[in-house]
């Protein structure tokens, strides 16, 4: 379509261009701490939709118990997976559908590019989906040529901002109304003169502008929330009726879909449907749920097909501990509350799931990178708090942190303290020395400022000091 | 009388010795018979939860060797009680953890007391360490020992629920946000007013007073020395 017409490029400056992907984590953090609209826009958006989920959260007594159901559904699924996806497969074929394996992003994206070009298309409309970030399809379709429109209204935006995702369901977290006025009037090519940063006016110039492609799109990509074995249908459940017009108008609809999202029976949504709304933006019941099986002749789609992706899931679920990550419904209550992602934002993690999922999923999906993303995290917990599958996620953090690698300095030090906490003679010597030693800094009561890795600690913290009698001087003295 | 173990963490042993004294005077004054076995180190968390999972079950084993004889070890650290109980079981497969107490839990659950007959005339404020909290469930137990002190004034904390960005080795890895989540942590605590402010957790304590040292607001205290206090 042409009314991509020359827009003005202002000083809009993408925030994941400012934060480097590939740094370590501390580092990329670093980076977005110093930015104080982002930390604003962050801290603003997170405490709303948190407070949301809880209000909703708490209004329904088996709360607990569908959190209990939910996992165990996920742990069966996980369990039978191979039987599950063979069953999926069956089911959608017999409905009209053609079922695809990927083992990868690669695999994926050629598939898909292959069924948009026998579609005759060189273009398509996308719904929101977690998975085609993860294998990077719009960026692929660009290098074959092919171009991919989010209608996703946060999805929209990033991608007219040249931007990354910083969430996983509020991808454009990181942007007030303001800065997206100025994306929408700089970028959009056909935005309204006048536009004002009124939320109800933006949604209309999206609208407006997403409208055009709904109507000329011979082809659709999509991700599925739920894959379900039973009856070989795909769920989409979403909040602005962009997926509905996508799974719905064009001829053609390309879903790539992980293997986890299977789910046993048609029951089973019944669970995950009071679960999601309310865990992801706070809602009571999901406004836009579509369901699809196969293909309808003369209604929708005529041509319709799954990819199956594995891209790393199958190595997860070889892990015991790490494979609950893959039960994940991608709901970002986790993102929501965790004191890290609330003044980093999602950038800073690297990779496409950011937050305490992030921190668990793509060091998994991906062995040997992501490294330092168990780290980001204080295992405080409330991740697994509000997780509706009851993920452990600080288990999982410490499990992968158990794998290493650890740096050889670190190593060496938690070596020597383990040499003498293992010790009861040693220990109290070492407790003997450090009191003396800390004889000069008894009178201030604090040690301000150490040498490196302790200037780590007294960067904004004072350290106390050991006392003149230690408990054991007194219990020994008492005992007298 | 009744025997209790004391297991006083070694960031007490190191740091704090005003709190596992509270704990002893509370405890005996409760008619306990507190027995304090000297061999007693570390618990493994810290290496535990930074990856070292050998030296972690080494410390294990060792916790086990002190205080399995005791029917109940009493700890005034939600997190290192947390650590045996949740921990334990899959590093070394002991379930000593059972038998560790933290302190409002010994007190309320087993003790089966909320008034321990303190008096504190002071103004403070609680945080609710997040490891006591959530992985331990201590939910109001300290809370409730607290407001049963006589002359205390309560204060609530805004946030209270939001980690001080302690986290152990996190602190030093991720020093920049750690140094962010104090310094949310400090402006409420400071905004409270309060003189002191309480927790179950002497490590967490020693990350939130090394902030407010700086930045002013509440003096650390843990929760033991306001229990123990009297008029």
């Amino acid at each position: 379509m042409s009314t991509d017409a020359p827009a003005p490029r202002g000083d809009l400056v993408p925030a994941a261009s400012l934060i480097p992907a590939d740094a370590p984590f501390p580092k990329a953090a670093k980076v977005a701490l110093g930015m104080p609209q982002l930390r604003a826009n962050l801290a603003h958006a997170t405490g709303t939709i948190r407070a949301k989920r809880a209000k909703v959260a708490g209004e329904l007594d088996d709360w607990e118990r569908l959190r209990d159901t939910a996992a165990a559904v996920k742990a069966d699924v996980q369990r039978r997976l191979p039987e599950l996806a063979v069953q999926f497969e069956a089911n959608a074929t017999a409905a009209g559908a053609v079922v695809h394996w990927a083992r990868d992003a690669a695999e994926a994206n050629a598939i898909a590019a292959r069924l948009v070009r026998e579609a005759g298309a060189d273009e398509v409309v996308k719904v929101k989906s977690m998975a085609t970030q993860e294998i990077e399809l719009n960026e692929h379709f660009e290098a074959e040529g092919l171009k991919a429109f989010e209608t996703d209204l946060a999805e929209l935006i990033v991608q007219l901002a040249e931007d990354k995702p910083s969430h996983i369901l509020v991808p454009a977290i990181h942007y007030n109304r303001t800065e997206i006025r100025d994306i929408f009037d700089r970028r959009m090519g056909d935005a309204p003169a006048g536009l004002t940063d009124d939320p109800a006016a933006l949604a209309e110039a999206a609208r407006l502008h997403l409208r055009r492609r709904f109507l000329s799109a011979k082809a659709a990509v999509s991700g599925a929330n739920f894959a379900v074995a039973e009856t070989g249908s795909l769920v989409v459940v979403e909040s602005e009726g962009n997926g509905r017009m996508c799974l719905t108008m064009p001829e053609t609809l390309i879903s790539i879909v992980g293997i986890e999202k299977l789910l046993p029976s048609f029951a089973d949504l019944e669970v995950f449907m009071q679960l999601l709304p309310r865990s992801s933006t706070g809602e009571r019941m999901n406004p836009y749920t579509s369901v699809w099986t196969g293909v309808r002749e003369g209604d929708g789609p005529q041509n319709v097909h799954v990819i199956l992706l594995d891209n790393g899931r199958t190595g997860v679920l070889a892990d015991e501990v790490g494979r609950q990550a893959l039960s994940c419904i991608r709901c970002s209550a986790c993102l929501n509350v965790c004191p890290v992602y609330e003044r980093t934002g999602g950038h800073a993690y690297g990779h496409v799931y950011p937050g305490p999922i992030g921190a668990i999923l793509a060091p998994q999906l991906e062995p040997g990178r992501h490294d330092d993303l168990p780290y980001a995290s204080s295992l405080c917990g409330a991740c697994y708090e509000v997780c509706p599958v009851k993920i452990n996620i600080p288990e999982v953090l410490v499990h992968l942190r158990q794998q290493g690698p650890h740096a050889a300095g670190e190593r060496a030090a938690m070596g020597a303290a383990e040499a003498v906490m293992a010790r009861p003679r040693l220990w109290r010597t070492a407790l003997r020395a450090a009191r003396f030693g800390a004889m000069p800094w008894r009178r201030k009561g604090y040690m301000r400022r150490l040498p490196w890795p302790g200037s780590k600690w007294t960067v904004s913290r004072n350290l106390p000091v050991p006392p003149k009698e230690s408990f054991r001087d007194w219990w020994k003295e008492r005992d007298r | 009388m009744k025997r209790v173990a004391l297991f006083i963490t070694c960031v007490n042993d190191a740091l704090f010795p005003e709190t596992p004294k509270a704990v002893v005077r509370i405890l005996e004054r409760l008619g306990y018979d507190v027995d304090f076995p000297t061999a007693q180190t570390c618990c493994g968390q810290m290496h535990a939860n930074s990856g070292y999972r050998r030296d972690a079950a080494t410390l294990a084993r060792a916790f086990d060797d002190v205080f399995g004889g005791y029917d109940a070890i009493v700890t005034p650290s939600g997190s290192c009680a947390a650590m045996a109980r949740d921990q334990y079981p899959h590093l070394t497969g002991s379930a000593i953890g059972q038998r560790v107490h933290e302190l409002s839990e010994f007190l309320i659950d087993v003790a089966g007391v909320e008034d321990v007959g303190a008096v504190f005339p002071h103004t403070v404020t609680y945080h609710p360490t997040c490891h006591g909290t959530r992985a331990l469930g201590l939910g109001d137990k300290p809370l409730r020992l607290l407001r049963a002190v006589g002359g205390i004034d309560l204060i609530d904390l805004p946030a209270a629920d939001q980690c001080c960005g302690f986290g152990g080795t996190f602190a030093l890895k991720n020093s920049e946000v750690s140094s962010a989540m104090l310094a949310d942590k400090c402006a409420n605590a400071a905004g409270t007013g309060a003189e002191y402010l309480a927790a179950a957790d002497n490590s967490c304590l020693t990350h939130i007073g090394g902030g407010t040292s700086r930045s002013g607001g509440p003096r650390p205290i843990h929760y033991a020395e306001i229990l123990a206090s009297t008029a």
